[in-house]
């Protein structure tokens, strides 16, 4: 019984430990951004943080174009959040609960395209955008994401569970299919769609590829393009560009941090481990 | 005659619920698809018209000497990430199963949150980290090699080093399949198999492995295919360099397209880049459920 106990107190030192060096260049980025640029490259500058110097936080504030790329990647990734979890959730429910001709071509259709990586359709897409007059605009960094098949993978399994019977009730009251998706189905999903939510607010969130192809102009950059431009223009300065890196991850660390236990079941549930 | 009235009016509110995807679908994904297969048989600039060139392109790119380069990268990639990947990832679910309450959220935080961060984020702190001059991992580099490494512009250590910032960054996801398969398994096959006098290396290799495999598979299959997809780190690290060893095939699309105007040649890459991702992970996915089945 105490062998097993002091195992398990061993273990969880060791593991922590791991974890702790594991997180190490995170830490060591945040010690070098409230450095002053000349005490970051100073020999004395150890792991300890020895200063408190705001100077290049509110140079990456007001001395970029942050604010822009905030707005950018926020607006952006809510839209693409919005409309993948509702056209997947309506294009799901008929996939699942309706007859039509074209059914089983449409499941076939969206279970394929989760193999093509869109990193090869770069090329037409971009022809695309531009031929809509898209480059530059939030329409074109949204477009092209919007199409993430496994969302309508994982409404539909939730969907084909159901128990027919509730459905039986509801169309008896007089309620179609809109009525039982989003007065019924959906709030007793929450918990799918909030999962949903996360993995495709994140996957937008830290897109770069595309965003990277498709905008060209400083201030309609998103966050991951844009702090590649201070890096560009700041030189060597560390401080600075941790600063900004910093800020730029913050809006989905604090989420993760405070959202943890959701994070980690959306992980599992839209990578099909865990139903 | 109700009935009827009844079966059309079922088949378009079906069709109202699938127009949006539908839409959305043809316009930015299956269109796109039938156009990168039109361009690759073209000499199309990027933007506009070209002349159909037959199968020039595909000509061109099984001569073209980059093409091998980046093939050998890509695998030479793969080598360093995937199976890696999967191992480390193992072993911390492992431990961090066997973690409780708040000792396991906290370690779980911990190897989590780098996946969470966007990909020039992590390539800005890893330059930082490995900096010639400045970087806090360049006494490891004396120690090993005798001076300073410039690691991002040395074409030995270059693609070893953008694997383990690619770990680092992407490895708490496969973490979390793990656990999730870990969790899966009954805990009263362990308690039986105790009872049976089972040693804890039995255990693993005759219950936690087995069952877990499909996770396994999955894991692996997952990574093989992200990592072929290789991009972001590698273009943000060192564009392909020095000397093309860090040199893909999507950076291959990204720069006849975007750099050199080929619109059709890119095209023509993008559609042997996908082929192979499909071939690969298929082929992979046979093997890996061959290997299981056996045991």
């Amino acid at each position: 019984m105490t062998r097993r106990r002091l195992e398990n107190i061993a273990l969880a030192g060791i593991t922590l430990t791991a974890g702790a060096i594991w997180i190490f260049p995170l830490y060591w980025a945040f010690v070098t951004s409230i450095r002053s640029d000349a005490r970051v490259v100073s020999d004395g500058a150890g792991l300890i943080p020895d200063e408190f110097n705001p100077t290049s936080y509110v140079d990456a504030l007001f001395n970029t174009s942050l604010i822009d790329w905030y707005i950018n990647s926020i607006g952006t990734s809510l839209i693409i959040t919005v409309v993948v979890l509702v056209t997947g959730m309506m294009c799901a429910y008929a996939l699942s609960q309706m007859q039509f001709p074209g059914r089983r071509l449409l499941y076939l259709v969206v279970l394929a395209s989760f193999m093509v990586p869109a990193q090869t359709l770069v090329v037409p897409q971009f022809e695309l955008m531009n031929r809509l007059d898209l480059i530059n605009r939030w329409g074109g960094i949204i477009l092209p994401q919007l199409v993430v098949p496994v969302v309508i993978i994982v409404y539909k399994q939730f969907f084909d569970a159901l128990p027919k019977e509730m459905k039986e009730a509801v169309v008896l009251d007089g309620g179609g299919d809109y009525t039982l998706l989003f007065r019924v189905y959906l709030p007793l999903n929450w918990g799918i769609t909030t999962a949903l939510g996360i993995i495709t607010f994140i996957m937008s969130w830290n897109a770069f590829l595309w965003p990277f192809l498709v905008v060209t102009t400083e201030n309609m950059m998103t966050i991951p393009v844009g702090i590649t431009q201070v890096n560009d223009a700041f030189g060597v300065a560390y401080a600075r560009v941790m600063s900004v890196a910093l800020l730029a991850a913050a809006p989905v660390v604090i989420a993760y941090l405070i959202f943890q236990k959701r994070v980690t079941e959306a992980v599992m549930i839209s990578s099909g481990v865990k139903g | 005659m109700a009935m009827i009235r009844n079966k059309t009016r079922h088949r378009l509110v079906a069709y109202s619920l699938v127009l949006p995807f539908v839409a959305i679908f043809t316009l930015v994904f299956a269109y796109p698809v039938i156009e990168v297969i039109r361009l690759s048989f073209t000499n199309a600039p990027l933007i506009g018209a070209g002349d159909w060139v037959g199968w020039d392109n595909y000509i061109r790119l099984f001569s073209d000497r980059l093409f091998y380069i980046s093939v050998k990268n890509n695998g030479y990639f793969v080598l360093l990430t995937v199976v890696p990947t999967t191992v480390i990832a193992l072993l911390i679910a492992l431990a961090v199963n066997r973690l409780s309450g708040r000792v396991q959220a906290l370690a779980l935080v911990l190897f989590f949150t780098p996946y969470v961060l966007p990909v020039s984020v992590v390539t800005q702190i890893w330059a930082w980290m490995l900096d010639f001059q400045f970087g806090i991992l360049q006494p490891l580099f004396t120690a090993i090699t005798g001076k300073p490494v410039p690691v991002f512009r040395n074409p030995h250590w270059v693609m070893p080093a953008v694997a383990v910032v690619t770990i680092w960054w992407t490895n708490g996801f496969n973490v979390l399949l793990f656990l999730a398969g870990l969790r899966n398994i009954p805990g009263e096959l362990y308690e039986a198999a105790a009872l049976d006098g089972a040693t804890r290396g039995q255990l693993f290799r005759r219950v936690t492995w087995p069952l877990l495999w499909p996770v396994t598979a999955l894991v692996l299959t997952l990574q093989l295919i992200l990592q072929l997809k290789l991009f972001d780190q590698v273009y943000l690290l060192s564009e392909g360099g020095p000397f093309n060893s860090s040199y893909v095939l999507l950076l291959m699309v990204y720069r006849e397209a975007f750099q050199l105007n080929h619109g059709g040649y890119a095209a023509a890459i993008s559609l042997v880049v996908f082929l192979l991702i499909v071939v690969v992970s298929v082929l992979q996915y046979q093997l890996l459920r061959i290997g299981g089945g056996r045991k």
